[in-house]
């Protein structure tokens, strides 16, 4: 197998010092696969192209599927040109291990530091280097509500959590549905950390997924969020358990329910029904600390490449990734908002509109889940909190004391 | 002559032989020393003795997947043995269209569980599929959301899988009592042996064989299964459907915990090893009693 490989690629080699005129072939590994998404792609995979590259499209559907691949490969001696992470730990074994090539150059020559948020550029590095390039920012802690149904509900828009549960309460009393849940293990974390940047704040945030700090998880401060978090239980509807996000959305945009919380990304279902923000729907973020607002996103990783035209590829893949028109093109579509500050963001929607607000106040910046656990410690804690809202007889007192458990056992 | 053909059937054997020694022991040992080590996204080599072992075995997750199982194995087994057997006996009793009823019996089974979890997990679903229907029909009272219910969700995987396969188990069984000598039907007709008593201590004790490569079958239906609990209710709501092989594949991949996962599958391997083995060696001293 492996000699195969060599052989291939001194082939490949020789047909290519034939060749000197080639242009730069790019193969980008990503898991962007629904309607919103790939129209997003599409707008590098244009630019590229544009640059006078050639955009080789491996999408691989689902997160983690796209990433065991690109894994697998780069370790087989096999790599993609470039692929998908989200910001934050996913990628740190493949630099520890020294399978990633850094994007120092481009990150010098862009000024990063002068334009990208101090939280998402420690994201992608490690070392002092820089090893991917941060294309996006989500934010994770949203609230999307219909208009219609606030409005037939007589309910406002919340300014804190204690409004909140007043909206809530309307809504079901005028009979709809009051939050539109896809009950899944990863949503359930979701809505528990909007929870806790909502009531425990950023510094509770870290301290939880960052410091993970037993003293943290055992204060009353803690207990509250918990609380909280189990609170919205009894606003959800029987058919949440199992639903996709989506179909969740949907209730929303068509009326049914009044609420749901997710990542922006769900602004690309309301768009798709042709719905506009302040007019058809509303999106808020709330905390009791002033506007706490979770990031994550999108980077692309470098594997240390075989040649020098497999360098030249992704200096140019990375170069064009990050081009102010590129980055507004990408967000229009994505949903996200451009991770360089310096951009004009007058094109893109209210809502995203007011995510730039967030993101250029650093005291209202929180790094997200990905950004401050490695997978193996988010999956353990991502159980507990799972059982704690389905399991209707777990205390708060065993869920605190199996979260430490969650949280301090790494080996 | 006779040295030759067998020394050339042992070397056409080699290949094959290689194979199963260098893939199979050689994964299997290479997954035993991974979960000994601190292994995350990427193998390492960092023995730490049986850590793994001990947050495996505190994990609650892991626990609860592996009572599921235990349950599920059980129940499952028995059910679909007896089910299947019961429906081979109606077809044995030379029904009218037997082909026709033969082949929706064993239709299920032409599904793969992913489609099978995916139909089961709408017609249960509370807001859609039968709780819809009978709402929709009249009876407003009517609730059967045990999909959702931590206590009963692991029975709607244990339903589907034996609509699965008891079909199989009725094919298996039939013809197993196809190949009952019609002598024994006439010598306790004769005798008055009620058909039902004939069934349970006559034909059941003959179909040994029968049984043997049914149960084996579902057996290991029941170790690998996945796909099911995935596409019907992802492990959920909450951990309550969580199965051992879904620990393994969410810990490999997404969680990137390579060092978990294998301690967990050669949990897994170990126990099958300790069911498997007293039944080989129970089978081998009977062979060997027959053979003297």
């Amino acid at each position: 197998m492996f000699r195969r490989h060599q052989l291939l690629s001194c082939a490949a080699a020789l047909a290519l010092a034939a060749t000197p005129a080639m242009a730069e072939t790019a193969e980008v590994i990503h898991w962007w696969t629904s309607g919103g998404e790939s129209a997003a792609v599409k707008v590098f995979a244009d630019q590229f192209t544009k640059a006078g590259g050639t955009w080789v499209d491996t999408a691989i559907a689902g997160g983690p599927n796209a990433r065991t691949a690109a894994i697998n490969r780069t370790i087989g001696g096999n790599p993609p040109t470039a692929m998908q992470f989200n910001t934050g730990k996913q990628f740190d074994e493949l630099v520890e291990g020294g399978l990633l090539a850094d994007v120092d150059a481009i990150s010098a020559a862009q000024n990063w530091k002068g334009i990208v948020p101090p939280a998402i550029l420690a994201a992608v590095t490690r070392n002092g280097h820089a090893y991917a390039v941060p294309i996006n920012i989500h934010g994770q802690n949203w609230f999307f509500t219909s208009n219609a149904v606030m409005a037939k509900s007589g309910a406002t828009e919340p300014k804190n959590w204690d409004e909140l549960f007043v909206a809530l309460d309307k809504i079901k009393a005028a009979g709809f549905i009051p939050l539109a849940f896809g009950d899944q293990k990863g949503w359930e974390r979701n809505m528990f950390n909007t929870t806790l940047a909502g009531v425990g704040g950023a510094e509770g945030f870290t301290a939880f997924w960052g410091k993970r700090d037993p003293a943290f998880v055992k204060s009353a401060e803690f207990r509250k969020v918990a609380e909280t978090y189990r609170r919205f239980k009894g606003y959800v509807d029987p058919g949440a358990p199992g639903r996709n996000w989506n179909d969740a959305a949907a209730m929303v945009i068509n009326g049914k329910a009044g609420m749901h919380i997710m990542g922006d990304w769900a602004k690309g279902e309301f768009t798709a029904a042709g719905q506009t923000p302040g007019k058809d729907y509303g999106c808020f973020v709330l905390s009791n600390h002033g506007g706490g607002y979770v990031m994550g996103g999108d980077v692309f990783a470098f594997p240390k490449p075989k040649n020098a035209d497999a360098t030249k590829a992704q200096a140019l893949l990375a170069t064009t990734m990050m081009a102010p028109d590129t980055q507004i093109a990408f967000a229009q579509k994505k949903g996200s908002i451009p991770s360089r500050q310096d951009v004009d963001s007058k094109s893109l929607d209210l809502c995203a509109q007011k995510a730039m607000a967030f993101v250029a106040d650093k005291s209202k910046q929180i790094p997200a889940n990905e950004l401050l656990s490695p997978p193996a410690v988010t999956g353990a804690a991502e159980d507990v909190i799972s059982a704690y809202w389905n399991d209707a007889t777990m205390t708060t007192d065993a869920f605190i004391a199996k979260l430490v458990t969650a949280l301090t056992q790494t080996l | 002559m006779a040295i030759g053909s067998r020394l050339a059937a042992q070397t056409a054997l080699i290949p094959a032989m290689l194979i199963a020694l260098v893939v199979y022991c050689g994964s299997t040992g290479w997954t035993i020393w991974i979960s000994l080590t601190n292994s995350r996204m990427l193998p390492n080599n960092n023995f730490i003795g049986l850590r793994q072992y001990e947050v495996l075995f505190a994990n609650e997750r892991w626990l609860v997947s592996a009572q599921n199982l235990a349950l599920f194995g059980v129940l499952f087994i028995t059910l679909t043995l007896a089910l299947g057997f019961f429906l081979a006996v109606l077809i044995d009793q030379r029904v009218r269209a037997e082909d026709l009823l033969r082949s929706v019996f064993l239709y299920p089974f032409s599904m793969s569980f992913i489609v099978t979890g995916l139909a089961w997990r709408w017609l249960l679903d509370p807001t859609l599929g039968i709780a819809k229907i009978a709402h929709d029909i009249g009876f407003e009272t009517f609730q059967f959301d045990w999909i959702v219910r931590q206590d009963r969700v692991i029975y709607t995987l244990l339903a589907a899988a034996i609509w699965h396969a008891a079909g199989l188990v009725m094919a298996i069984m039939l013809s197993g009592l196809r190949g009952i000598d019609q002598e024994i039907w006439k010598a306790t007709r004769i005798d008055g042996i009620p058909a039902w008593r004939t069934y349970l201590f006559v034909v059941i004790p003959m179909l040994k064989g029968s049984f043997a490569t049914a149960t084996i079958l579902m057996a290991t239906s029941v170790v690998r299964l996945y796909d099911l609990s995935v596409a019907m209710t992802n492990g959920g709501p909450g951990i309550a459907s969580e199965v051992p092989a879904k620990f393994v594949m969410d810990n490999l991949f997404e969680r990137q915990n390579i060092g978990l996962a294998t301690a967990a599958a050669t949990s897994m391997l170990i126990t099958v090893v300790a069911i498997v083995a007293p039944l080989l060696y129970w089978q081998n001293r009977a062979a060997a009693r027959a053979g003297r």
